[in-house]
C-alpha cells in the first residue's frame, strides 16, 4: 500500500483536483483558463520526458503543437474527416515527422540541438503563415467543433472534462514511461550518455523514441486546443510559444511531471493574473519570473519537495 | 447648547446626505465598458492612441456626472496583438467583468477570432479594424467604427481618374487586413478602368521591399496603391524612395493614417496620398464642415491630455465608445439585446471619422463624402480634397 502510495499518490492528488476544481470556479472564464492550464500542461509534460529525463532541449514543440492543431482545423474543415481521427492523423503525421528529424537532430548536442529544433518550429511557422491557400495564413481559421461519437463538445464546461482527461492521461503515460526500462535507461542518458551507452543503453533509439513522444503529446494538445478554441493562427507556432512551454517545464522543475504541470497552470493564470497591473503587467511578470530562478532554482515542485523533506526529518 | 444642536443638526444632515447619495448610487450600477486593445507588442500604435482615448474619455464623462446618470467603468486589457490572448480577455470581460458591450479589437485578425464568442454569449461588440470582412457578411452583434478597405480603394482610385492614370501596381502585406485590400484593389480595378501591370506581397517581418518595388519599377506603372500598416508601410516608403521611382504617384490606405508613419518614414513620406478620416485634417476642414467641430475638439482634449497629435486609430475608439454610449442613452439602459438595436439604429451620428448611418444591412455606416485625400506636405498632413 505504501509503495502504492508513493507511486501514485501525485496521480491521486492531481485526480482529485480535477475533480473537484469545478466546485470552487465561478464562472465560465475560471473554466476556460483550467482547460488552457491543462491543455498546456498535455505539452508541458511531454516535453519534461524530453528536457528532464532525456536532457535534450526542443526549442521547436510550439511547432509541433501548431501542426496538430492546423491538421485538426484543415482535416475537419476541408475534408469533413471527424474530429477524433483527424486528431490521430495529426498525430500520426506529427509523430513521423518528429521520426524523421530526430535521428539528425538528436546527434547535436547543447546549443546545436537548441538552434536546430528552434529552426524546425521556425519552419513550420513559416510555412503556415506563407500557405495562405492551406492554413488561411496570418490572420488563422475557423475550427469546426468536436464531435465524440454524438457528443457535440461545445460548452467550456464539457471541455473541462475532455481537456482534464486528457491531461491524466498524458500523466499516466509518462509516469508509466518514466518507471519502465526506458525511463531508467533516458535518465542514465541524462547522467552521461557516454555511461549509458557503455551500459548498453541504444541511447540513439531512446532520445528518437522520446522526441517522437513529446511531439506527438503537443500535436495532440493542438488538436484539442483547436477545437476548444474554435479559431487557430500562425502565433501558436511562433518562437515565443516554444520558448513558454520550455519555461513552464522549468519553472516547475526538470525532471518533475508535476513540476510539468504546476508550471503550466503558474503561467498559463499568472499572465491573466497581472493583467490588472496594466502598464506594469510585464515588470510584474518578470520580476516573478526572476524571483523563482534566483530562490528555487531546481524549479517549483522539487525545490518546494526538497523543504518539506529537510523540515521533516 | 445652541452649538450641540448645531453640531447634531450637521452630523444629522451628513449622515442624511450620504445614506442619500449611496442608495442613488446603489440604484444605479456602473456602465461596464470593455475594451481588448493591443497596446503593446507590434499593433502598438493602433491600441495604444485608442486605449488613451477610452481612458481620457471615461474619465472625463464620470467627471461629468457619468451617462444617463451613471458612472463608467471600464475594463481594459490588453491584447498585445495576439489573437489568443484577445479572446481570452473576451471571455474574460463576458464571464467575469459581465461588461455591457465590448470595444475592440484593434487588429482584423484579433477581431475576427472573437466574434464567434461575443455572437454566442449576444453581446454587442464595436471593432476598430479595418477589413470588411468583419461586417460583411453582416453579424448580429458585430459593428465596427473604422472606414473599410473598400471605402479606401475606391477613393485613390477615383484620385487616379482625376489624373488620367490607368496603370497600377499594387504592394500589400501578407496579414488580413492588407489582403482584403489587395482584394478590393484587384476586384475594383475594372469599374474604374484600372489596369493591375504588377502585383506584390510582402510578409509582415519582412525588412526590405526592394525586391518587390523593383519589379514593380520594371512594370512601369503610373501609380502604386500600398495596403498594409505599421512598420512594414514605413520600410516600403523608405525603399520606394531610395529606389528614386519618380513619375509614380504612390498611394496608401489609411492603415498608415498616424503621425508615426510620416516621422518613421523620415521625409520618405513626402509627396504620398491616402485616403483618411477628416480628423487628420481637423484644423484645415473648412468651417462648415459638419464634422469640424467635433474633430477640433477631439483634437485639442486629446492634445491637452497627452502632448502627442492625435491619430487615426484613437478617433476610431472615440467614435466606438460615444456612439455605444448614445445607444446605451436612447435605450433607457444596458440591456444587451436593445443597446445592439440602437447601436444598429444610430443616425446622423457626427464621429471623428465620419457621419454614421448604421442599416441592418451596413454595421459601419460611413460613406465616401467622410474620406478625405491628403498629400504628406512637410511632414504633416495636407488636405487635398
Amino acid at each position: 500500500m505504501r509503495g502504492f502510495l508513493g507511486r501514485w499518490g501525485g496521480f491521486l492528488v492531481l485526480t482529485a483536483v480535477v475533480l473537484l476544481l469545478p466546485l470552487i470556479l465561478p464562472n465560465r472564464f475560471y473554466f476556460d483558463m483550467a482547460v488552457k492550464v491543462w491543455l498546456n500542461a498535455i505539452v508541458c509534460v511531454g516535453l519534461n520526458l524530453l528536457i528532464g529525463y532525456a536532457g535534450q532541449i526542443s526549442l521547436g514543440h510550439a511547432g509541433f503543437f501548431a501542426l496538430g492543431a492546423y491538421a485538426s482545423a484543415i482535416l475537419t474543415r476541408r475534408f469533413e474527416i471527424p474530429g477524433l481521427v483527424a486528431m490521430l492523423m495529426g498525430a500520426a503525421g506529427v509523430g513521423l515527422l518528429a521520426f524523421l528529424v530526430a535521428r539528425p537532430i538528436l546527434k547535436l548536442k547543447g546549443h546545436y540541438l537548441a538552434m536546430a529544433t528552434l529552426g524546425l518550429g521556425i519552419i513550420v511557422a513559416i510555412v503556415i503563415n506563407r500557405e495562405i491557400w492551406l492554413t488561411g495564413g496570418p490572420d488563422g481559421v475557423r475550427v469546426p467543433a468536436l464531435f465524440i461519437g454524438d457528443w457535440r463538445v461545445s460548452r467550456i464546461e464539457d471541455w473541462y472534462w475532455v481537456a482534464g482527461g486528457a491531461m491524466l492521461l498524458a500523466v499516466w503515460l509518462a509516469l508509466n514511461l518514466i518507471d519502465s526500462g526506458v525511463g531508467r535507461a533516458l535518465r542514465a542518458l541524462h547522467g552521461s550518455e557516454v555511461a549509458a551507452a557503455t551500459a548498453g543503453v541504444d541511447t540513439v533509439r531512446d532520445k528518437a523514441m522520446v522526441f517522437v513522444v513529446s511531439a506527438v503529446f503537443a500535436s495532440i494538445a493542438g488538436s484539442l486546443f483547436a477545437h476548444a478554441e474554435r479559431f487557430i493562427t500562425p502565433q501558436e507556432a511562433g518562437f515565443l510559444r516554444s520558448i513558454e512551454f520550455v519555461t513552464m517545464v522549468v519553472l516547475g522543475g526538470m525532471a518533475s511531471t508535476f513540476g510539468a504541470v504546476v508550471g503550466a497552470a503558474l503561467l498559463t493564470v499568472l499572465p491573466q493574473a497581472v493583467a490588472e497591473f496594466q502598464d506594469y503587467k510585464h515588470l510584474a511578470f518578470g520580476a516573478i519570473l526572476i524571483a523563482t530562478m534566483i530562490f528555487l532554482p531546481k524549479g517549483l515542485v522539487p525545490s518546494l519537495a526538497e523543504l518539506f523533506r529537510r523540515r521533516r526529518p | 447648547m445652541f452649538r450641540l444642536t448645531r453640531r447634531v443638526a450637521v452630523a444629522a444632515m451628513a449622515a442624511l446626505a450620504a445614506f442619500g447619495l449611496g442608495t442613488a448610487q446603489a440604484q444605479q450600477p456602473p456602465i461596464r465598458i470593455g475594451a481588448v486593445l493591443a497596446v503593446t507588442g507590434g499593433a502598438a500604435f493602433l491600441g495604444d492612441p485608442a486605449a488613451k482615448t477610452l481612458r481620457l474619455y471615461v474619465e472625463r464623462l464620470n467627471r461629468a456626472g457619468g451617462v444617463a446618470g451613471r458612472q463608467l467603468e471600464l475594463r481594459l486589457y490588453d491584447s498585445a496583438g495576439d489573437p489568443r490572448q484577445a479572446v481570452t480577455f473576451t471571455r474574460r470581460l463576458i464571464e467575469d467583468d459581465r461588461v455591457d458591450f465590448i470595444i475592440g479589437a484593434s487588429t482584423t485578425g484579433e477581431t475576427m477570432a472573437m466574434i464567434e464568442l461575443v455572437e454566442e454569449a449576444r453581446i454587442p461588440l464595436i471593432s476598430l479594424a479595418g477589413a470588411n470582412v468583419i461586417v460583411e457578411p453582416v453579424k448580429r452583434w458585430v459593428f465596427k467604427t473604422p472606414h473599410s478597405d473598400r471605402m479606401a480603394v475606391e477613393k485613390i482610385y477615383e484620385d487616379m481618374r482625376r489624373n488620367n492614370w490607368t496603370r497600377a501596381a499594387i504592394v500589400a502585406g501578407s496579414g488580413g487586413f492588407d489582403q482584403s485590400c489587395r482584394a478590393e484593389a484587384r476586384a475594383l480595378a475594372q469599374r474604374f478602368n484600372v489596369t493591375i501591370v504588377a502585383d506584390e506581397t510582402y510578409a509582415a517581418t519582412d525588412t526590405d521591399m526592394t525586391p518587390q518595388l523593383t519589379r514593380v519599377r520594371n512594370a512601369n506603372p503610373q501609380a502604386i496603391v500600398g495596403c498594409g500598416f505599421g512598420a512594414p508601410t514605413v520600410i516600403t516608403a523608405r525603399n520606394f524612395r531610395q529606389l528614386g521611382m519618380t513619375g509614380v504617384q504612390f498611394y496608401f490606405n489609411h492603415g498608415v493614417a498616424s503621425q508615426q508613419f510620416i516621422d518613421q518614414a523620415q521625409g520618405a513620406a513626402e509627396g504620398m496620398r491616402m485616403p483618411v478620416a477628416a480628423l487628420l485634417v481637423a484644423e484645415q476642414l473648412p468651417a462648415d464642415d459638419p464634422q469640424k467641430a467635433v474633430t477640433m475638439e477631439y483634437t485639442q482634449v486629446y492634445r491637452q491630455a497627452y502632448n502627442e497629435n492625435v491619430s487615426g486609430f484613437g478617433g476610431h475608439a472615440w467614435d466606438a465608445l460615444m456612439i455605444a454610449l448614445e445607444a446605451v442613452r436612447r435605450a433607457g439602459g444596458t440591456d444587451k439585446a436593445r443597446v445592439r438595436d440602437e447601436i444598429e439604429r444610430t443616425t446622423n451620428f457626427i464621429g471623428v471619422d465620419g457621419i454614421f448611418n448604421m442599416t441592418p444591412q451596413d454595421h459601419m455606416g460611413l460613406d465616401q463624402r467622410s474620406f478625405k485625400m491628403v498629400e504628406v506636405r512637410n511632414n504633416t498632413w495636407r488636405l487635398l480634397y
